[in-house]
């Protein structure tokens, strides 16, 4: 985050968006903290769990980069059909609730699973999912698509002339061109990844087969829910967020800043790279990912008949909260990323590290002397949606903002642009597809999110996925794999549409 | 442009809960699926409200163990007057926070233990019990479920009240041998998880042979979905139970109405509707009796319980024996 060159970008929104997200992180660990008698440290198991967790997270985080390199370069190098398609769908795993996914994957991998009855067949013994290497897939089937879109934008932003300009002069195109912009993508993509998985707690105990699988979120969980024990809740939040400083440091070190400079800013035509491995590479990809997604919809689909009329009242009010915290993050982000600098880089991965049940219970401190919790339920998850997405929402915004300022700002201040001339005719149109990535993305993040909704919501506030939760707790299984199926189609619907409206006339 | 949108949907939804004034309101906390439209809770809300003259609400909060923390978390102030579904593993740590007045209710209860808590007043119960498939040769004990390699899916007791009650189960049977028997059991664990959907989402997904639950699960595949292929697993150690019970906070503005609600609570008309919403055996068993199916379960010969005092000062040793045993 190098200082731009001229200032021309509007900072003080970003301030204020600053500021908010820091109160609402740490300010909620303060309310739980003040509310408990702080007692003994951490113990032997906690070491335990905290060891566990950074293992798992480092390893999703590495086989995430690692696979994603080669996927997101074959679908840099290669044009077809559906590829467009292919690359919206990309988004999906990362966009299921957890359990859907959890069981998505065991329908596949599983003991019972596809993969062992083809194993069978062939007379081969059946493999386990679940243990570390089982924790490590279901992170990996979450997040190397995510990874893959993130490494692909960057792929896609070197312009077309160095390609063309490499290729004349006959150079190594992976070190001269590639290698760059892997340095300055990828650190921060595997730094996303490893908050994400450091924070996982249902797939990590699910699939991780017992309780060595323990992790820090489960730790608070227990605290909270069972022992009552605040005070150990907040000192495990903040070692969470201990372990987020120490990571976002490493991985700010080893990030070099973009060093491809300006060029007309068009998309990429390429010569280089075999056609027969690209072809393989995104074959395997793509039926890792869209097999559990297959079996998913094939499960769901007898379950949209036993769905009560409900359902659908859960299901606007789910689409209504994520619209808003959609709208509200993609302001919050751009604002961040006008302002860039440290303070936004903190608050860009802050929130990622952060533990929804000590959130939601600082909040639910604050709140409940006030005013009853369940009335402020949806604008809260609204408002918590909106802040857990803006890591992501302002990693797809914050590189193409300042490549324009770099590119661009010269330029404006030269000719004496206003702000508004500025953002309104310079900055707003070069976004449009990294604002409408992020835009649907955060719109369907916050569909699928169980989070802070279940700590507050009374009957009138249920939402899609509350209801699904409470449909599974009815015995109600096949209904909520109904409820599932319509879950993912309204996110995916959701992410498809703003995806779309920024891509339109793009070349990506 | 877009944030008036936003701040006037938030207005919207805040001011939608409607007010009620004139008629007095009993404020329920209870767990979510108690009050879900699957749950007891809406024919429980039309029973009461035809004879209180009050309006009834139910307020749902996670699980049981989530309740106890919300009430924990709301301390004196609380706006509930009634809390309704924890269990015994809860109710010494309920009865510690000194937020619960006695009752006052004498009822005839069918539990097969003894019950004579003042503070909190049983409203269902059940046994916890390994589901399997009726095709599968069933363990006819703990132990022998140990020695086999059947495959089971069970809860995390550190963050599930089933999961919990299979730690007390092991421990009442099993005493100082418990850490053995979870040895034992490890290798037929294939996964712990976080909850009780989960677990019993993988079993019918054919993960495991059997899952831990209730006995009177099969119930709910045979009532609900005319499915007769479940079974619970009968053990020679006995079962666990599970007692749910209800308790008057100590500081409600609606002593009366709180008071007639605990004692509709063990009437007819409330029990009626348990055994086929929340699948448990009511605590006093209906005038009709139960329902048809309920006597195709199975009756444990002996039930395993601790008092709630007990429950509580077990549970750090049986925690740390489980964990040392399930994480090697």
């Amino acid at each position: 985050m190098a200082h731009s060159p001229v200032a021309i970008n509007p900072r003080w929104p970003g301030g204020i968006v600053a500021g908010l997200v820091l109160v609402l992180m740490l300010g909620t660990v303060c309310a739980v903290a003040m509310r408990a008698e702080f007692q003994a440290g951490l113990g032997a198991a906690d070491w335990a769990a905290i060891q566990f967790t950074v293992s798992q997270a480092f390893v999703s985080a590495a086989t995430s980069c690692l696979l994603a390199i080669p996927v997101a370069r074959a679908l840099a190098r290669r044009q077809f059909r559906g590829r467009s398609a292919l690359i919206t769908l990309l988004g999906a795993p990362f966009l299921l609730p957890v359990i859907v996914a959890v069981l998505g994957l065991v329908m596949v991998f599983g003991r019972n699973g596809l993969l062992n009855d083809a194993l069978a067949f062939l007379g081969l013994p059946p493999i386990s999912i679940y243990g570390f290497h089982g924790v490590v897939l279901a992170h990996v089937f979450f997040n190397m698509p995510l990874v893959t879109r993130l490494i692909l934008q960057g792929w896609l932003s070197v312009p077309s002339e160095r390609f063309r300009l490499a290729a004349s002069l006959n150079a190594p195109i992976g070190r001269v061109i590639e290698w760059p912009m892997l340095r300055s993508v990828l650190p921060s993509a595997f730094l996303v990844v490893f908050l994400i998985c450091l924070t996982s707690f249902v797939v990590a105990l699910t699939l991780g087969g017992g309780p060595k699988a323990t992790t820090v979120e489960l730790a608070i969980y227990q605290a909270v829910r069972f022992d009552f024990d605040l005070g150990r809740a907040a000192l495990l939040a903040m070692v969470q967020f201990g372990i987020c400083a120490i990571a976002a440091i490493f991985a700010w070190r080893i990030t070099s800043p973009e060093a491809s400079g300006a060029g007309f800013d068009r998309a990429v035509q390429r010569w280089d790279g075999g056609a027969g491995r690209d072809t393989l590479v995104i074959s395997l990809a793509t039926f890792f990912l869209l097999l559990p997604l297959a079996m998913i919809i094939l499960r769901g689909t007898s379950g949209l008949l036993s769905l009560q009329p409900d359902i659908w009242h859960a299901a606007l009010r789910s689409v209504i909260v994520a619209l808003c915290s959609s709208a509200l993050c993609t302001i919050m982000a751009l604002a961040l990323a006008l302002r860039a600098g440290r303070l936004v880089a903190v608050t860009g991965v802050l929130p990622l590290a952060s533990s929804s049940l000590v959130m939601g219970t600082g909040l639910f401190l604050v709140v409940y002397p006030f005013i009853s919790p369940a009335r402020l339920a949806l604008p809260i998850t609204m408002l918590v949606n909106a802040v857990l997405a803006l890591p992501f929402v302002l990693r797809s915004i914050s590189p193409a903002v300042s490549k324009i300022e770099t590119d661009f700002g010269r330029l404006g201040v030269s000719l004496g642009m206003s702000q508004g001339i500025w953002l309104w005719r310079i900055v707003l149109p070069r976004l449009r597809g990294p604002i409408g990535f992020g835009a649907g993305l955060a719109a369907a993040l916050s569909m699928g999110d169980l989070g802070v909704i279940a700590l507050f919501a009374g009957d009138a506030q249920e939402t899609l996925p509350l209801a699904m939760y409470r449909l599974m707790g009815a015995y109600k299984m096949e209904a909520a794999s109904g409820a599932a199926l319509l879950l993912l189609t309204l996110s995916f619907a959701l992410f498809w549409v703003c995806d779309r409206g920024g891509r339109l006339n793009a070349d990506l | 442009m877009q944030k008036p949108i936003i701040l006037t949907a938030a207005t919207a939804f805040a001011l939608a809960t409607p007010a009620m004034a004139e008629t007095p309101v009993l404020t329920v906390l209870t767990y979510d699926s108690f009050t879900s439209e699957w749950g007891p809770g809406p024919a429980v809300e039309a029973a009461f409200e035809e004879t209180c003259g009050c309006d009834l609400q139910f307020v749902g909060a996670g699980d049981g163990a989530a309740l106890l923390a919300r009430l924990q978390l709301e301390g004196p102030s609380t706006e509930a007057d009634v809390v309704l579904g924890l269990d015994t593993n809860l109710t010494a740590v309920a009865r510690e926070t000194d937020l619960f007045a006695p009752h006052g209710v004498t009822a005839e209860l069918s539990l097969p233990i003894a019950w004579d808590d003042a503070n909190f007043l049983p409203f269902d119960w059940g046994y916890f019990a390994f589901v399997g498939n009726k095709d599968f040769e069933a363990p006819t004990s703990l132990r022998a479920l140990a020695d086999s390699d059947i495959k089971i899916v069970i809860q995390d007791p550190r963050s599930s009240t089933p999961g919990l009650g299979l730690l007390m189960w092991v421990q009442a049977a099993y005493g100082d041998d418990a850490p053995a028997l979870w040895t034992d059991l490890a290798d037929n664990i294939v996964t712990v998880t976080p909850g009780w959907s989960e677990a019993y989402g993988l079993f019918l997904e054919g993960e495991a042979d059997a899952v831990l639950s209730y006995t009177t699960s099969p119930a709910y595949h045979l009532i609900a979905e005319e499915d007769d292929s479940k079974m619970a697993w009968s053990f020679d150690e006995g079962h666990y139970m599970q007692v749910e019970v209800a308790g008057k906070v100590a500081g409600t503005d609606q002593p009366e109405l709180a008071d007639k609600f605990m004692a509709f609570m063990v009437s007819d008309a409330f029990q009626s509707i348990i055994p086929t919403t929340n699948w448990m055996y009511p605590a006093v068993t209906p005038a009709d009796g139960l329902p048809k199916g309920f006597d195709t379960l199975i009756t444990p010969a002996k039930s395993l319980v601790f008092s709630s005092e007990e429950a509580l000062a077990i549970r750090a040793t049986a925690l740390d024996a489980w964990r040392t045993a399930l994480s090697q």
